[in-house]
């Protein structure tokens, strides 16, 4: 944006930013998820969520309340879970997310997807891709947790079908066939 | 969720000077029609982004803080206290070897809040300005006296989750739960604005009741950040803890939460005493009566328990919120013979 009618001295700091000021409109914005840059053009107000299932055709995350309250939406951001509906997609920046589909290698599933079926720990599924975010990311920073590190990671999902015991027994299990 | 410009200044004096308003500020309304043209801040965003999905906050403009250098760090400060940057995240606290030493009961709330996916967004300086979580304040459909309207829903409605004291004109309690413990610890807030002018202000006296503003909680002006939260240096001798209680065992808000931080002679007396009930009032609630008995004092189960009595006085619940009396009083009974007996 040109503003070769503005004096140099009205051009204050303020006004510089203000001038950096991106949207309403759509925008520009490079999302880099499992491991595939994506170029987006998307309003400032999308939420990484919507990014990833509308754009994206990334349908695994799933949106339950769309308020950070059910943690349907899980996914990772520099490996750490987050919530997909609170986080802008303009502001998740150069930092790598992940998904429930970047998760497994070709056919081969990742331990705790397997450990899941194993123990039957769906039932409608709505919540699982979320859940199954979390397991998989504690696992990767605590190979052997308890079943206290299991409730404690898995805290914020809300599952209505009552899986909860099942996943626990699952992800007892991966921790088991991880260190075998 | 409304369309919105967004900008993400990488220098703090750049950032305040974009910023045309307070979140508190665009929320009041004469007639419940908002302002669509204020440019508010963003830290993680959770609560803004919440706000703005009910349709209780209209800006033209969000200004990002997150990416601007520096504020994401936890610091060793100058007299021996720690220095935490507003854009440190609950995870980071929780998870600090210095704040789990030093400042136990800040390391407690900070991975006690919300879910593990909000603490690793959310930041300690969000939180502290987070709006109330009051349920008509956050419904659409009541425009009360905090959002420009004429009353308070809560004392002729459903108050079970509501303040206990100080509830003149309003009778929400505090949301952020990390002020029982910050106040409980003596923290105080750097605000910094457009000029790069710095204001240190104590985290106690930053809190507005409603007799004194009902419109917002705290003493933030248009166009300032708060950029740190400072922590004096604790006595060698003195201990915390903060203990809160849910209605279920899995994430919630507090219904009631309490911070105690005692200093103890070797062996023997109380010191100095910090007892701060959370859920309890619009702002962070001291119990001084409970404070007064017991410095001085050699604490055992007796005195915790005179004290944890005394935390109360001065209570007047509302119709349906008595119950969090005796609540209270186990809480901060336990709180402080957990500090004493250093579980």
């Amino acid at each position: 944006m040109l503003d070769t009618t503005l004096p140099d001295f009205l051009a204050s700091d303020a006004q510089a930013a203000e001038r950096d000021a991106v949207g309403p409109g759509p925008v520009p914005l490079t999302l880099d998820v499992n491991n595939v840059s994506h170029s987006l053009f998307i309003e400032p107000k999308t939420t990484l969520a919507e990014a990833l299932r509308d754009s994206l055709d990334l349908t695994g995350t799933k949106v339950g309340c769309d308020r950070g309250a059910c943690s349907a939406c899980t996914v990772w951001l520099d490996g750490k879970p987050i919530a997909a509906c609170m986080m802008l997609a303009i502001d998740v920046g150069s930092r790598k997310i992940t998904t429930i589909e970047g998760l497994a290698h070709g056919d081969e599933l990742h331990p705790v997807q397997s450990a899941f079926i194993a123990h039957d720990a769906v039932q409608c599924g709505f919540c699982t891709p979320g859940l199954v975010m979390s397991c998989a990311a504690l696992l990767e920073s605590n190979p052997t947790p308890t079943i206290d590190d299991i409730k404690a990671a898995t805290s914020g999902h809300l599952c209505r079908c009552g899986t909860h015991p099942h996943v626990h027994d699952a992800m007892l299990d991966a921790s088991r066939i991880r260190k075998t | 969720m409304n369309s919105f410009e967004w900008s993400s200044p990488r220098d703090i004096a750049q950032a305040a000077g974009v910023a045309t308003t307070t979140v508190a500020a665009a929320m009041v309304s004469q007639s419940g029609r908002l302002s669509t043209d204020g440019v508010v801040f963003k830290a993680g965003g959770i609560d803004l982004l919440d706000l703005m999905k009910e349709g209780l906050l209209v800006p033209r403009g969000i200004v990002n803080l997150r990416e601007i250098p520096d504020l994401a760090v936890i610091a060793q400060a100058d007299d021996g206290g720690v220095h935490i940057g507003a854009n440190v995240t609950l995870a980071q606290l929780a998870a600090d070897p210095v704040i789990r030493t030093r400042f136990l009961a800040l390391a407690d709330v900070a991975g006690n809040s919300a879910s593990p996916q909000i603490r690793q967004v959310a930041t300690i300086g969000g939180n502290l300005l987070q709006r109330p979580r009051c349920w008509y304040f956050r419904s659409r459909d009541h425009h009360c006296a905090r959002k420009g309207g004429e009353v308070c829903f809560a004392f002729a409605g459903e108050n079970q989750y509501h303040a206990i004291f100080d509830h003149n004109g309003c009778a929400m309690v505090h949301p952020e739960t990390s002020a029982t413990a910050l106040v409980a610890l003596g923290a105080k807030l750097e605000l910094t604005n457009a000029a790069g002018t710095k204001r240190v202000v104590g985290l106690e006296q930053f809190f507005l009741l409603p007799e004194v503003d009902i419109q917002r909680e705290n003493d933030l002006t248009p166009g300032e950040i708060l950029t740190a939260i400072l922590l004096p240096p604790p006595a060698p001798t003195s201990r915390s803890i903060h203990i809160k209680q849910g209605e279920t065992d899995s994430f919630d808000w507090p219904i009631a939460d309490v911070a105690v931080a005692l200093d103890t002679a070797p062996g023997g007396a109380c010191r100095a005493a910090a007892v701060i009930l959370g859920a309890a009032s619009p702002v962070p609630h001291r119990a001084k009566a409970a404070e007064a008995l017991l410095v001085g004092k050699t604490i055992d189960a007796d005195v915790a328990r005179a004290a944890a009595h005394a935390a109360l006085q001065g209570a007047a619940p509302l119709t349906k919120n008595a119950y969090k009396l005796p609540i209270f009083e186990t809480l901060v009974r336990r709180a402080i013979l957990a500090v004493v007996r250093g579980g």
